[in-house]
């Protein structure tokens, strides 16, 4: 049947509600399975050798001895996952990283792997795996890394985007630009412009599940993998492709999953651990250290950007210019050009550049967190367009309304606006009691906006009705943070009955058609797109069901508030048939009851915020705290509002943690220093303020409920917010992030020695 | 490596295992009792998705050895609930929405109620220092203070 997303206006019964998610009493008292919580019989234990170089040949590894110690029962290399990529390059970098071909890449590469009856057997085996390694000179800084004299990673890339094609190979992997107008003719007509410089350091998702798998591998040539991932039908064509497998014989299983923002997109030890089982014939587990998440795993990209924006005094942008300079790890990405895609996404803007470089470093492949690659951009903009609002003597919160932009506008990366929330955003900022409150020595207030794309993508639901009218609803997009609740509340909804009467379940691959993955903020949007069309396919089985047990055409039976009602006068003693009563005759009407919905879900509603912050910086120390903190954002419609709270929250504290503490930092040697939850430091519960939060909700026309995703845009503006805070505080501007107490003391010191 | 013989106390029931000496309480808990719960973070005390009380103390268990439960009394998550009757924490962090993914959830309620053990009526800044050995990445900590809070008032009610 077909389906029409459009919006129309309505009242809503259970989305809107709040109640308890069906996976909670689980997750409240331990029940609740993770990666690392599922066992088979004869299950041995994987573990990966990694490269304790940034950069080296491989020249031979010998792992004749760890084979022959007790208990050693498969022993990989890369020659155990020979290439079937067949000139796919983008998979030969997953199965490059997955295990080092030629060259170790960065500190933590994987180079071969070991499956051992218990842990103890797999790490004495590891220490038996003899490499030999050509050291070879390495670059993890991005700007170092652009340089002529720095080494050149990999020698068959030529910087794509640039023309004509250059002649010698760099760490350049491609040049892209975005933009409309005449910058130089815009910057002309400028009263003032301001043009800065800034650095992001590198970070972490900090997902507190390591990644985890089980894999097993049967001679028959099945095989299972139970994962934490955020999209397991991905991890299927990927781990399929990379063994040699066909799809349909790999069933893959989504465990719960502890955390991933992004970085269980990827598959890392998943085809080694699908190797290792079929080389030894046995189920294999492999869980990761917390020190091989740091090292192998994740980590955003490290930035360097420029940006230089021009006003007249009226408060009218006349000209933007950016340089995004993102570090893609040893591999070809597309981090900087999504950076410059992002950039001026909030502002109505004539004449509009942003450049992109993407850029190899000796460091783990870059992988996606949170609205990937737009918090370092946002950072760059809106300390400057903080800046520029100074300067010309206006409000920032002025500045930025006036130039916001609006439904229609041309967007600085292309695309025509619909109806969008950055100036409601505003607005409610501006009119916010916080942005009132007084403040004392040493505080300041700062506020930021921040743009998200939103993403739609590939959908399959199932919706069953069981003969006892209750509903299952099997989905194929992940739950990470409450989506099940939302979903059945969506079900619920459209089906017009309580929430408690329907249970939403994550399928496994092999019972529902494909899903793209639970990122761009796709899991509600898209899967709420596709069960509220289930819903009105299994209604319309209902309905027919109705009209078989009544005797009338179903052309005359309506469906209201759970109930087939018989149309028009010529049926009117025959009363109403709720779905229960229908769902209890279905055995004798025609067998079970379902509807199942695959579409495309398309017009993803772009998403906006806009965050204010109060600091306080202690001139001795340089130590940020972060007072008080309020999240503005626009949800379409908020399906629960508690998760969506949850979602504003919990980007706001990552934000946060990025800009005051987060870092990834490298010695001289290449190698990581800080791989460990105590040195590399997340926000802890006596670091933050309660969060506030404010739900816009301006309704996505491409969707039945006007539904947007809204789960990553929040950590888009904190890092700015909190630069602009301790602007007004410190009478410093931070152009380098972290702000950690070392860079802030030096900077309120350079201020004191004028 | 011999075994070492080890008797104790498991939410209440008495509990003999096996471990190595150098097994990790979690590791004992997790893999030889299947007592999943508890989750490993870091292995190194960083986390606190470990935790578990151990004679009316807590601790990450990545940081006890499985022979050091010898004779002691160690609480995990699994003995918080009484039957079908959830623990007031754990009714909270539910109505609250406490939890996103949950993972840190079993090392947040433990470390709760042990905090609520020793200091029945915390501030809110009590509450922040008491569960700072417990990170979580998904909530921001904002609606775990509250579910502690507002549990806090139940019990006292009580």
């Amino acid at each position: 049947m077909n389906f029409d997303p459009r919006y129309s206006a309505r009242s809503f019964n259970s989305v809107g509600t709040r109640p308890i998610r069906p996976d909670g009493v689980d997750k409240v008292t331990g029940r609740a399975r993770y990666g690392a919580d599922f066992n088979m019989a004869g299950q041995l234990v994987g573990r990966i050798l990694r490269s304790p170089h940034a950069h080296a040949r491989i020249r031979k590894i010998d792992t004749s001895k760890a084979q022959m110690l007790a208990g050693v029962k498969a022993v990989i290399t890369a020659a155990d996952l020979p290439d079937l990529t067949d000139g796919d390059a983008a998979m030969y970098d997953i199965l490059d990283n997955c295990m080092a071909r030629k060259k170790a890449l960065y500190d933590g590469h994987a180079v071969a792997a070991v499956a051992a009856v218990d842990a103890r057997t797999a790490r004495q085996a590891l220490k038996l795996i003899e490499v030999d390694y050509e050291v070879l000179p390495h670059v993890t800084d991005v700007d170092e890394a652009m340089k002529h004299s720095a080494p050149v990673l990999n020698d068959s890339i030529f910087t794509e985007g640039v023309e004509p094609r250059p002649a010698k190979p760099s760490n350049i992997s491609k040049r892209s630009q975005f933009g409309h107008g005449d910058t130089e003719e815009g910057f002309r007509h400028a009263d003032k412009i301001v043009e800065r410089s800034f650095r992001t350091e590198q970070t972490h998702q900090g997902y507190i599940e390591p990644h985890a798998c089980v894999a097993s591998v049967s001679s028959d040539g099945t095989a299972d993998l139970w994962v934490c991932t955020q999209g397991h039908f991905v991890y299927r064509q990927h781990c399929a492709q990379l063994l040699g497998m066909e799809a349909s014989k790999l069933r893959v299983t989504s465990s719960e999953i502890g955390g991933g923002f992004g970085g269980k997109t990827h598959v890392w030890a998943e085809p080694v651990a699908l190797a290792l089982s079929r080389k030894a014939g046995r189920p294999v587990k492999l869980v990761m250290t917390r020190d091989e998440v740091f090292r192998a795993s994740g980590p955003t990209s490290a930035t360097s950007i420029d940006v230089r924006i021009g006003a007249r005094k009226d408060g009218t942008i006349t000209a933007a210019e950016a340089t995004l300079r993102y570090s893609c790890g040893p591999f070809a990405g597309t981090w900087a050009e999504v950076g410059a895609m992002t950039a001026f996404a909030c502002y109505r803007l004539e004449n509009v550049k942003t450049i992109g470089h993407e850029v190899l470093v000796n460091r783990p492949k870059t992988a996606a967190y949170r609205a990937p690659s737009a918090p370092m951009a946002a950072f760059a903009v809106e300390s400057v367009i903080d800046e520029l609002a100074k300067e010309i003597g206006m409000d920032p919160v002025d500045f930025r309304i006036r130039n916001a932009a609006q439904e229609g506008t041309r967007s600085s990366y292309g695309p025509v606006y619909g109806p969008i929330g950055i100036g409601p955003t505003l607005e409610a900022v501006k009119n916010h009691p916080h942005m009132k409150a007084p403040l004392s020595r040493n505080q300041g207030r700062g506020m930021a906006c921040g743009f998200w794309f939103n993403f739609g993508g590939q959908t399959c639901t199932d919706l069953n009705i069981g003969a006892d009218g209750s509903v299952s609803l099997a989905v194929g997009t992940i739950d990470v943070g409450g989506s099940r609740a939302s979903l059945s509340l969506i079900a619920a909804e459209e089906l017009g009955i309580a929430y408690e009467q329907v249970k939403a379940v994550v399928a496994d691959t092999s019972s529902l058609g494909y899903n793209d993955m639970t990122d761009g903020s796709r899991g509600t949007f898209s899967t709420s797109m596709a069960t509220i069309s289930a819903a009105r396919n299994a209604i319309k089985t209902l309905r027919e069901r109705a009209a078989q047990m009544w005797d009338i055409s179903a052309d005359d039976v309506a469906w209201e508030k759970g109930h087939a009602v018989a149309k028009g006068g010529k049926h009117g003693n025959l009363g109403k048939l709720s779905l229960k009563e229908i769902a209890a005759a279905s055995g004798t009407t025609g067998g079970p009851i379902a509807g199942h919905s695959e579409l495309v879900a398309d017009g993803a509603g772009v998403s906006f915020a806009t965050h204010i912050c109060d600091i306080e910086v202690d001139p001795e120390t340089g130590a940020t705290r972060v007072l008080r903190y309020t999240v503005v954002q626009d949800a379409g419609k908020a399906v629960h509002p508690t998760y969506v709270e949850g979602q504003y929250q919990g980007g706001a504290a990552q934000g946060i943690g990025w800009a005051l503490n987060e870092e990834y930092i490298y010695g001289k040697d290449g190698r990581l220093q800080n791989p460990g939850f105590l040195d590399y430091r997340i926000p802890v519960c006596s670091d933050l303020p309660m969060i506030d939060t404010q739900i816009l909700e301006i309704p996505n026309p491409n969707h039945p409920y006007g539904v947007r995703g809204v789960g990553e845009t929040s950590i888009v503006p904190p890092l700015a917010a909190i630069a602009n805070a301790l602007s007004n505080a410190a009478g410093v501007r931070m152009t380098h992030i972290p702000m950690s107490p070392p860079r802030v003391l030096a900077a309120i010191e350079a201020k004191q020695a004028g | 490596m011999a075994g070492v013989a080890v008797s104790t106390t498991i939410n209440g029931d008495n509990v003999e295992y096996l471990c190595q000496p150098d097994e990790t309480l979690l590791d004992v808990l997790r893999d030889r009792l299947g007592l999943t719960g508890a989750k490993e973070g870091c292995g190194t005390g960083d986390c606190g998705a470990c935790s578990v009380i151990l004679d009316d103390r807590l601790v990450c268990s990545c940081l006890v050895l499985g022979a050091e439960a010898e004779g002691r009394n160690v609480e995990t998550i699994e003995g918080m609930a009484h039957g079908d009757k959830l623990h007031p924490l754990q009714q909270k962090f539910l109505e609250h929405a406490a939890l996103q993914c949950g993972i840190c959830t079993p090392g947040f309620l433990m470390a709760a109620k042990d905090l609520l053990a020793k200091n029945p009526d915390p501030t809110e800044e009590e509450i922040r220092f008491g569960l700072a050995g417990n990170l979580c990445r998904c909530t921001g900590y904002d609606k775990i203070v509250r579910a502690v809070q507002d549990a806090v008032s139940e019990m006292k009610a009580a």
